[in-house]
């Protein structure tokens, strides 16, 4: 009986989803109208600022490729029945592992360093998260306190080294000096070039195309493997995973670790892909977008790339609108995001009745012309 | 209704009765065209197979859900019940499978919860005092009303839901599988207290899939099979495999026909053990048996009593904190260290969990998923560092044909089988690594009584075949019709041993409460 009361598919993952958005809309557009502007016309910057021009794009996959990473790393832990307020921490300190390889093996060959600075940001993501994991897992630490305090302690950690250590002799600002070139993530547009494609100038980089593999990674990894099943199973039920002989301890730990390196991964798009240097708050909530990303993916990686891309096309558009209409400062596209989260993720389910409602009298009309 | 009033005024109107009462969730059709008549001061059996309808049909008196189309005739009168608030107001009272109280409260803050009775507590509580006093003294319910419920035994908590029931002016009172966890004597009690209700003009609706208390405590009977209602009786023109025919559809065989054991060398070996739970009580205390090949050992007890720590830690989920277990004359467990359950089944033991939706299966997984727990890292279901899908998917649909699970569809999520199905996925499972020690915890509660016969037979082939067998179950017509030899557990002890053929339910019953074996 449960299962003639869910929802039809396309329902769920088409209908529902394009529903909360346009909800989402139409009240941005209500809040953009009492600020005294025409809301289709802002909507139309939007759209034109994220999707409009080359440059635009370019911007709008930069902030996704981000937003993927911190996606997925949310996802990986709830799906192990845990959430991870952690990824804004673990991506800083996965900026500073890659940071710290381009600064000091900067000579090495590009090949080598490269890889491991990508290497070295996952790690340090990993190591920032696996603590908070070893603390729920063997002392029953609650894990959204403790990677919340860890958020803290990476900012603060941060300020410390880019102010007392790594910062550049000689000059005022808590910067690093510029890596090595041989370090940087190529630009899109640089790398078409030498193919003779013209590309809008952006900081989208060779990062994106780590995201898609990452993502591919993590659909194999949960759905094709079994320290995915593991995972999975300890997620939904650690009575069963004892059971099945699973240690869910160890799996909460690896779980963590996993997520971590994913939001450290952040750190080669803004650091090796963009900054080219170390710098304070690169991350700039990236990681907290990161939650919303997930929740609004259902916390499946396609789904991840979609509400990524999304949120990408907001933060880039959301630019462009408060720089083409003053009235609408960047706080009101704060508001536009909020309602997309709030449509999109905590009234998810709003008009799931109506709907259900909607088909169950079309299967009964249905039903009675068939039956007459 | 008033025609027949009016011909007849000395007769009361039937309590309940509902006409043409119909009901869809999506395309399945949970209750047909159903009209059932409940007349006043009677009991009422309503039994039928998981998925019957029976639910359905309780849930839209209570309210819980409103019927697509029909009437439902309270005392006569058409009666509109949306919630359980009509409900109530009607007279219908719901006592639950699931009590629902507060543990810390008194039964009498229980009792008044939601009802109040004004801002003040004080002066509602003093009416609701004696009001429950009378109630309490009227049906014999023996509840003192000032305990704390959290230190009650489950048969006062069940009696403080039906205190409950009553208190809201409840002339009418479904019971919805009330003795799932009572002790038999704890069900006789209840059964005493609904003949008083009854005799003080009260009417109770029983749904049940126990034929035996059906038998006992009703007085009509109506069976439903397929969101229909297939035949309602007087309880005393029918008798229990007429009763199963009808539910089933076909003759089903109540027990399994059973050959004498022929036992063979010891496989399991329990010595004095001992298990501490997380809350620092101890559950087990001092158990040593033995079980030996080609026969089956069950347990018997009233659930609670240890028999669930007693299983657990055999399969390696929980430490001892005495004593150990010998598989194969090998050392498994003991306080010091203890095989995990993943090094077990390497030492084919298996185990069917007592609880599948809270260890068995994982509900929303698919079922070619949940057939795979435990056993995620055989080799074949690997291939390399993934696993390997259609291997897994195979192996789900062959095991689903041999099992008869319906529908047989490996990638409909588990929580969408019936019960009985969903015992047969864990039971495939279990089974066909060909375990030489089968742990078995309450393989057929919630189940269906045609799968029921099913599962019985595959225990006792499979005892058959020369494994160990290990039977924890509440149900003492179960434990009687599989076990060759029967140990009572309780408190955590082992209060007695019966061969099969010198056990009958009078014996295991007194056991079972506590009452040593030399008093029976």
């Amino acid at each position: 009986m449960a299962a003639s009361r869910d929802t039809p598919a396309w329902v769920d993952l088409v209908l529902l989803p394009a529903l909360n958005l346009a909800a989402a809309f139409v009240v941005a557009g209500l809040v953009i109208l009492v600020l005294g502007e025409n809301p289709v016309k802002a909507m139309g910057i939007l759209f034109y600022g994220a999707f409009g021009y080359g440059e635009a794009v370019g911007f709008t996959l930069y902030y996704a490729t981000s937003f993927v990473f911190a996606g997925l790393a949310v996802a990986v832990a709830f799906h192990a029945g845990l959430f991870n307020i952690g990824g804004e921490g673990q991506a800083y300190l996965g900026g500073l592992g890659a940071g710290l390889v381009c600064l000091f093996l900067g000579g090495l060959p590009p090949i080598l360093v490269v890889p491991l600075a990508m290497v070295a940001s996952a790690l340090f993501g990993a190591a920032w998260a696996y603590i908070p994991g070893y603390l729920q897992a063997r002392r029953g630490s609650h894990i959204v306190i403790t990677t919340i305090m860890f958020n803290f302690i990476a900012a603060a950690l941060m300020t410390h080294l880019m102010v007392n250590v790594l910062i550049k002799p000689g000059q005022q600002s808590p910067e690093s000096r510029e890596f090595d070139p041989g370090t940087w993530m190529p630009f899109v547009h640089e790398l078409a070039a030498k193919f003779a494609i013209a590309v809008a100038k952006s900081p989208l980089n060779l990062s994106i195309v780590l995201a898609i593999a990452v993502s591919i990674f993590v659909w194999l990894f949960l759905w094709r493997t079994r320290w995915g099943y593991a995972l999975r199973v300890v997620g939904h039920n650690e009575t069963a995973a004892v059971y099945g002989g699973i240690a869910p301890a160890k799996v909460i730990i690896g779980a963590m670790a996993l997520s971590g390196a994913l939001a450290g991964l952040v750190g080669v798009n803004e650091i090796m892909g963009v900054q080219h240097r170390l710098i304070l708050n690169f991350t700039g909530g990236v990681g907290y977008v990161g939650i919303a990303v997930a929740l609004m993916g259902r916390n499946h990686p396609i789904g991840i790339a979609l509400a990524a891309l999304l949120f990408g096309a907001l933060y880039q558009g959301g630019t462009e609108l408060s720089f083409d209409m003053p009235k609408l400062t960047k706080e009101v596209v704060v508001v536009i995001q909020g309602l997309v989260i709030l449509f999109c993720g905590a009234f998810e389910g709003m008009f799931r009745p109506q709907i259900l409602a909607m088909l169950r009298r079309r299967r009964l009309q249905a039903a009675a012309a068939a039956g007459a | 209704m008033t025609a027949n009033g009016a011909q007849a005024p000395a007769v009361r109107p039937p309590a309940i009765e509902l006409k043409n009462i119909d009901k869809r969730f999506g395309p399945v059709h949970a209750n047909r065209a159903i009209s059932l008549s409940v007349p006043a001061g009677t009991i009422h059996g309503i039994v039928g197979e998981n998925g019957a309808g029976k639910s359905t049909l309780m849930s839209i008196l209570y309210g819980y859900y409103q019927a697509d189309s029909g009437e439902i005739w309270v005392d006569g009168k058409l009666t509109k019940i949306d919630d359980p608030g009509d409900a109530i107001a009607a007279g219908i009272g719901m006592v639950h499978q699931h009590f629902m109280l507060v543990d810390t409260f008194t039964v009498l803050e229980n009792v008044v919860l939601g009802v109040e009775g004004g801002l003040l507590l004080r002066a509602g509580m003093d009416k609701a005092r004696k009001e429950l006093k009378r109630l309490e003294r009227e049906y014999k319910l023996e509840v003192d009303i000032d305990a704390v419920v959290g230190d009650l035994s489950v048969g006062l908590r069940q009696r403080i839901e039906i205190l409950k029931a009553l208190f809201r002016g409840a002339n009418v009172l479904i019971l919805d599988e009330p003795t799932g966890v009572l002790t038999p004597a704890e069900a006789d009690h209840l059964f005493r207290i609904l003949r008083v209700l009854k005799q003080e003009g009260k009417t109770a609706i029983l749904i049940t899939h126990k034929l035996r208390e059906v038998m006992a405590a009703t007085d009509n009977v109506s069976v439903m099979r397929r969101g229909e209602i297939v035949g309602s009786v007087r309880t005393a023109d029918t008798s229990p495999p007429q009763l199963a025919e009808m539910m089933v559809g076909r003759k089903v065989l109540l027990r399994v026909e059973r050959r004498p054991a022929k036992p063979g060398r010891t496989v399991l070996e329990v010595d004095g053990l001992a298990v501490i739970d997380g809350h620092g009580v101890e559950r087990v205390k001092g158990v040593s048996f033995q079980v030996r090949a080609g026969e089956v050992v069950g347990i018997a007890g009233v659930a609670g009593n240890g028999q669930s720590e007693l299983i657990e830690t055999i399969a390696g989920m929980r430490a001892p904190s005495g004593g150990r277990i010998l598989l194969n004359d090998r050392e498994i467990s003991s306080p010091k260290s203890h095989l995990s359950p993943r090094d077990l089944r390497g030492l084919r033991l298996a185990h069917i969990p007592e609880d599948r939706l809270r260890m068995g299966l994982i509900a929303p997984f698919a079922a070619h998923d949940s057939a795979i727990l435990g056993q995620q890292g055989r080799d074949v279901y690997n291939r390399n560092l993934m696993l390997n899908q259609g291997a897994i998917v195979t192996s789900c649909a062959d095991n689903m044909q041999r099992y008869d699970v319906r529908p047989s569809d490996p990638k409909l999520a588990s929580i969408n089988f019936s019960g009985g199905n969903q015992q047969k996925i864990v039971l495939a499972r279990e089974i066909e690594v060909d375990p030489e020690m089968l742990l078995v915890g309450q393989p057929t509660r919630g189940v269906d009584i045609g799968a029921i016969e099913f599962i019985h037979r595959r225990v006792l082939e499979l005892r058959d075949a020369g494994k160990a067998i290990l039977l924890v179950s509440v149900e003492l017509d179960e434990i009687m019709g599989l076990a060759d030899r029967i140990l009572v557990m309780n408190e955590g002890r082992v209060v007695g041993e019966l061969k099969s053929e010198d056990a009958d339910e009078n014996k295991l019953g007194l056991l079972m409460a506590g009452i040593s074996s030399k008093a029976a």
